[in-house]
């Protein structure tokens, strides 16, 4: 049991960090340009990517001995498709001012590369409690990358996080990083930034 | 508006790529060679028009007279998958030199988010026939703009002395935002 525990453990801290869908493996760069201009809509382009990831994830390990091999591609996005009409019918009901800010990105999460990856990778060839697990990891790892990306570029180019005021009203903030091209000079940094870290263990480890 | 305009303001002022956002993964995945960034756009741009028009006429001939609007993600995806394959299909038997040319990069299109989102668009905007298709090709245009200049940019990248730790994807992110701030100066234009 405990054994088996730790298997868990190991598939949801691999999604968090080892093999962080953002930082490690650089999928679904879209999302994670386009919605992080405030900390919020980070947290709920995640916490909407992870409701598809942990849905889809069970769906297609559940069905993955039926769906013949050649047509798995369509099978899977089908499925996808269904959890994001869902999460985008849920949010246009509960949280519409959330969803008029993510806009068309929400649909999009059906080509979001990570949960296709997913499904090919992990949730096809494994069992519905572990997949489900590594969809959370997964979902988790991206909603982190996120907030933390929405956070930076809130703080800089609004002076905010999660829209409680932090620099104080002296605070010139730095539009640019909102802007689009913030977004990439803010990503591209932090995943140098990450680089530098990984490589600094690396050779620790080695010496 | 007019038609030129149009194509200007898909083209430089709202490029999908350095305004909108879509279309980053072929941007980022397959822009380390000016050739292969040039094949990915081209065949970008084919696919697009062709699923702007598709994309229209099922939602404006099926979903929306059978009041089916909250089907249209799956059933543009479908449409948008189906498409491919078709073009992939067609190409391999009537002109194996471009089938051969763009190779992997076709069904890869599938899961380009900025096809999807063009049709997606096209719907939010409430254009006509014409003026989706004409989205379709002009935002695919900037698209291939964008791609091939980065391409420039990054095989430049490859023999110029770098950090180890901004090496691939942060130093082209990088760049990609010096080059969002250059594409921002054509905002005045329309």
């Amino acid at each position: 049991m405990s054994n088996e525990k730790r298997g868990l453990g190991r598939i949801f801290m691999n999604g968090v960090l080892t093999e962080n869908p953002t930082f490690r493996l650089v999928l679904g760069t879209c999302p994670t340009l386009a919605v992080t201009t405030s900390a919020i809509n980070g947290l709920g382009m995640g916490a909407a990517a992870t409701f598809v990831l942990l849905g889809s994830n069970m769906a297609i390990s559940a069905l993955r001995k039926v769906i013949p091999d050649k047509v798995r591609i369509p099978a899977f996005i089908v499925i996808i498709c269904t959890f994001v009409t869902i999460i985008q019918l849920l949010m246009q009901a509960f949280l519409p001012s959330l969803y008029e800010s993510l806009g068309i990105f929400i649909p999009l999460i059906v080509v979001n590369c990570i949960i296709l990856a997913r499904a090919e990778a992990f949730a096809s060839k494994n069992p519905v409690l572990d997949s489900a697990v590594d969809g959370l990891g997964m979902g988790a790892g991206f909603t982190l990358a996120l907030t933390l990306i929405g956070s930076i570029r809130e703080l800089v180019g609004n002076g905010s996080i999660f829209g409680i005021s932090l620099l104080g009203a002296s605070y010139q903030p730095m539009l640019l990083i909102i802007l689009p091209a913030g977004g990439f000079l803010v990503f591209g940094s932090l995943l140098g930034i990450i680089n530098a870290i990984g490589n600094k263990r690396k050779k620790g480890a080695k010496a | 508006m007019n038609i030129w305009l149009f194509l200007i303001s898909c083209v430089l002022t709202n490029n999908f790529i350095f305004s909108k956002f879509l279309g980053c993964c072929p941007f980022l995945g397959v822009s380390s060679k000016v050739e292969t960034a040039a094949s990915m756009g081209i065949a970008v741009t084919f696919v697009m028009t062709l699923a702007s028009l598709f994309a229209y006429m099922v939602n404006a001939w099926i979903l929306v007279p059978l009041h089916l609007e909250y089907m249209q993600t799956i059933a543009f995806i479908l449409v948008i998958a189906s498409l491919v394959q078709f073009v992939e299909m067609f190409l391999k038997k009537s002109m194996p030199a471009i089938y051969s040319a763009l190779g992997i990069y076709l069904p890869l299109i599938t899961t380009n988010c900025a096809v999807l989102g063009v049709a997606t668009l096209n719907v939010t905007n409430q254009y006509n026939m014409l003026y989706s298709v004409l989205n379709g090709t002009f935002s695919a245009l900037g698209f291939l703009l964008a791609i091939v200049l980065m391409a420039g940019v990054r095989e430049r990248l490859e023999s110029s002395k770098i950090p180890a730790c901004m090496k691939g994807f942060p130093i082209s992110l990088v760049s990609a935002g010096l080059m969002a701030i250059a594409f921002m100066g054509f905002s005045g234009l329309v």
